[in-house]
């Protein structure tokens, strides 16, 4: 019969608009929009009927891994001072493909040697391409990666030191897998250097 | 499995004495064939050794030796190894060579590149015009002593960046008259561009008289580059004879921003994000290409861990890749959209792991050299098998049942738009395109590289070479990568991830490699000349989409001017990939 895969073609968008109707039955009762378990069911295998995520009002939830925009790590000391754990070895701006990283580096004002603290840092996040290869090979875990996508402006954006400093916490925050991970290993490290002292 | 013959029977010195030599420089493979015999080592090669597939052509610009050279990679469809062959020229204008594109007509779009970028005239080319750059530009910038506006060093990374960060904005330098450089006695205000006039000489527009004596003009007709189905800035220019298609030419390279040279000028870990910006569609798949290339060089061989997760993601970005390309060709042909957020749902399901595994969805740089960047998070492996045995085979025969058997599609994609066996072998085609006309090549199976000899998997073929068959190849191919995916999460290994010390220089001895995967597009192939410096000397894509092309003007000629679309849609090109 002509029109029979027409027909077949049709019924296929009608059950998944009759399913829209069935999810919400079966989520009465259940808050559907707005709530991370529906968010989590509209992206998961069982998914059907509605699929979309409402932003701004929604928002997906980004996996650990996800990475927009490196920032600095800070250490908090205990009386509050914050000290930058990049030594500004200059690594991540050798690696940068579109180079938009810029170092300063500081020098000691008595001796004019170089010390392993950044002068300034500067990051053309217009620029940046989200490729993560400062962060994969930092050495000291000074510069990560950001979850904060959110960066719409009106003008160019040139990140300062500033602007770019997050603290640990915050990084923990983000990536607990990853920080638990790389602490261990940190604290490995400083025990066998004391135990070498020692 | 294709029976693989050696590559050593080969000799082509006996065979062409003093015409064919071998290539001994160290690292270095295949033959150096004089320029004047060039043509009829091609024919013999094609027609008595059975190379009947041109995969790859460009040349290389070795400037300390004053020599060009244009390097040809020949397959067989039968499957096997191919052959590489070089012809070596002075490196003095006018650089001629005699053009490929008479035996292999799928040389055409690839020498017309290597003469708009490295400035190589190929006598004999019926349609030598610029391809990527604009007509009136001045010089060929892939050649080693072009430089371009706002010049800052040769290779990266940049000495600027640290230890004094003088940082400044590239848009700060863009004064008009100082930077840009100008053909001789060009004036931007009074410049028409002339390329037109030699594009459209080239459709050959003509009058044509019927029974009655009644003249008809030719007309040509614009299509793009901007235009809503050309999926990208890509333009088409067709000679209409009434509404059958005489004659069409693609122009391309409105998103040309040399990644050819951007990638000879980073070190060779900077390119491995640069490659998920060619096909930006199947990222993935670009990755492995270039680190197969790479690892080649390095004679380094990932773990076994490495290769299956490879493996799953190359497949995977397959399937995503042949569920926008479904998508995007039904646009085309008219099912406005529900088709395609019908095929986006799955493949948001599948850039959802991309993003827990690699940290983005499109772009996602995911491979290293020597493994890849790191392993599965948790949860990952259990959410890859809930999607891969519980959802997406029963989705995609949804989407099979709601298109393969609609009456609209059978019409305007049965005996449409034919490729025949031959001409796709001839044109150099890859990919879906190359199998939708009854050749069953894939690269995975005719030359298979990583780990794909461990699994059990079906070559995709179909016999018409129409637009209908190119559509319905792909569901297969769906079909087929998610055998491959069952399998490979299933016999997922344990263990390290990674062969090297991660080091953010890798050392590279020199030589010469060529590595190529089966795309989704196709069979996308990196070249790579290594001078055991941090940044590859040269570096050469062949890209699918761009070689594919070759043959979207001979499919069109016949057909009516509404199947273009169609046509462009079957054939499934990424401009990020066409122009590079």
């Amino acid at each position: 019969m002509y029109g029979k895969g027409i027909l077949k073609g049709l019924s296929v968008s009608a059950k998944r608009f009759v399913e829209t109707y069935l999810d919400d039955l079966r989520w009465l009762g259940r808050k559907r929009y707005g709530t991370a378990e529906g968010i989590a069911h509209r992206g998961s295998k069982d998914g059907s009927g509605i699929f979309t995520v409402q932003y701004p009002e929604e928002k997906i939830p980004v996996p650990e891994e996800f990475r927009f925009i490196p920032f600095l790590v800070y250490d908090d000391g205990p009386d509050g001072e914050r000290t930058l754990r990049c030594t500004s070895c200059g690594i991540c701006a050798k690696v940068c493909p579109p180079q938009c990283i810029w170092i300063v580096r500081s020098t000691d004002p008595a001796t004019g040697r170089p010390i392993p603290d950044p002068a300034e840092f500067f990051i053309d996040v217009d620029i940046c391409m989200n490729c993560g290869l400062c962060a994969e090979f930092c050495p000291f875990d000074a510069i990560k990666m950001d979850h904060d996508y959110e960066l719409a402006s009106f003008g160019r954006n040139i990140f300062d030191k500033a602007k770019l400093s997050k603290s640990a916490r915050y990084y923990e925050g983000i990536r607990p897998a990853n920080a638990a991970h790389e602490n261990a290993a940190r604290a490995a490290k400083e025990a066998a250097r004391a135990e070498k002292i020692g | 499995m294709a029976t693989l013959a050696p590559a050593q029977t080969l000799d082509l010195s006996a065979r062409f004495p003093g015409v064919v030599n071998a290539d001994t420089r160290p690292a270095y493979s295949g033959w150096i064939v004089d320029k004047d015999h060039m043509l009829e080592v091609a024919a013999t090669l094609k027609n008595e050794l059975g190379y009947d597939y041109l995969s790859s052509l460009t040349g290389v610009d070795y400037l300390p030796e004053g020599k060009m050279e244009i390097v040809y990679h020949l397959y067989k469809t039968s499957g096997g190894p191919g052959m590489v062959f070089k012809i070596q020229v002075p490196r003095a204008d006018p650089i001629e060579v005699p053009s490929l594109v008479p035996i292999y007509p799928g040389a055409e779009l690839q020498e017309r590149e290597a003469w708009d970028l490295l400035g190589i005239k190929f006598t004999g080319h019926p349609d030598l015009r610029r391809i990527l750059m604009w007509e009136g530009f001045a010089g060929h910038p892939l050649r080693k002593d072009w430089k371009e506006a706002y010049f800052e060093e040769e290779v990266k990374p940049l000495k600027s960046r640290w230890p004094e960060g003088k940082i400044s904005q590239a848009e700060s330098k863009i004064t008009f008259e100082d930077n840009v450089a100008y053909p001789g006695g060009f004036n931007p205000e009074k410049w028409t561009p002339e390329g037109e006039a030699a594009l459209y000489g080239a459709l050959a527009s003509f009058q044509v008289e019927d029974a009655t004596g009644l003249k008809t003009d030719h007309v040509i007709v614009n299509m793009g580059p901007q235009h809503p189905s050309t999926h990208g800035v890509f333009r088409i220019a067709v000679l209409l004879d009434g509404e059958t298609i005489a004659n069409l030419k693609p122009v391309v390279g409105y998103l040309h921003r040399n990644h050819e040279k951007i990638g000879e000028r980073n070190t060779y870990i900077m390119n491995m994000p640069y490659t998920d910006r060619l096909d930006y569609l199947s990222s993935m798949s670009n990755n492995f290409g270039y680190a197969l290339a790479v690892e080649k060089l390095m004679g380094v061989k990932p773990p076994d861990r490495a290769e299956y997760l490879r493996v799953m993601m190359a497949e995977m970005t397959r399937i995503a890749n042949h569920l926008m390309a479904i998508g995007a060709m039904l646009n085309d042909l008219g099912a406005y959209f529900t088709p395609m957020l019908y095929a986006l749902e799955e493949r948001e399901l599948i850039l959802d792991i991309f993003e827990a595994v690699a940290g983005s969805r499109m772009m996602c740089n995911y491979f290293r050299f020597g493994g890849v960047a790191r392993d599965l998070p948790e949860g990952t492996s259990g959410k890859i098998k809930d999607l891969f045995f519980e959802r997406l085979p029963g989705r995609i025969d949804e989407i099979d049942r709601f298109l393969s058997e609609n009456e609209i599609v059978r019409a305007r994609g049965i005996g449409q738009g034919v490729l025949t066996a031959e001409n796709a072998i001839k044109y150099s085609a890859a990919g879906p395109l190359l199998r939708a006309s009854g050749i069953p090549y894939d690269v995975r199976r005719a030359d298979p590289y990583s780990i794909y000899d461990r699994f059990e998997f079906d070559v995709c073929v179909r016999q018409h070479g129409d637009i209908y068959d190119r559509l319905i190849i792909r569901l297969d191919e769906i079909r087929q990568s998610i055998r491959i995916v069952q399998q490979a999460i299933k016999q997922l290994p344990e263990g390290p991830v990674q062969a090297l010390k991660p080091v953010y220089q890798v050392r590279v001895p020199p030589g010469e490699a060529y590595g190529r995967v089966e795309g989704p597009k196709g069979e996308l192939g990196f070249y790579i000349v290594s001078n055991g410096k941090p940044n590859p000397w040269r570096y050469h894509v062949r890209a699918p989409s761009f070689i594919n092309l070759t043959a979207f003007g001979p499919i069109c000629v016949g057909q009516k001017i509404a199947d273009v679309v169609a046509v462009l849609g079957s054939i499934d090109i990424v401009l990020g990939e066409v122009d590079r």
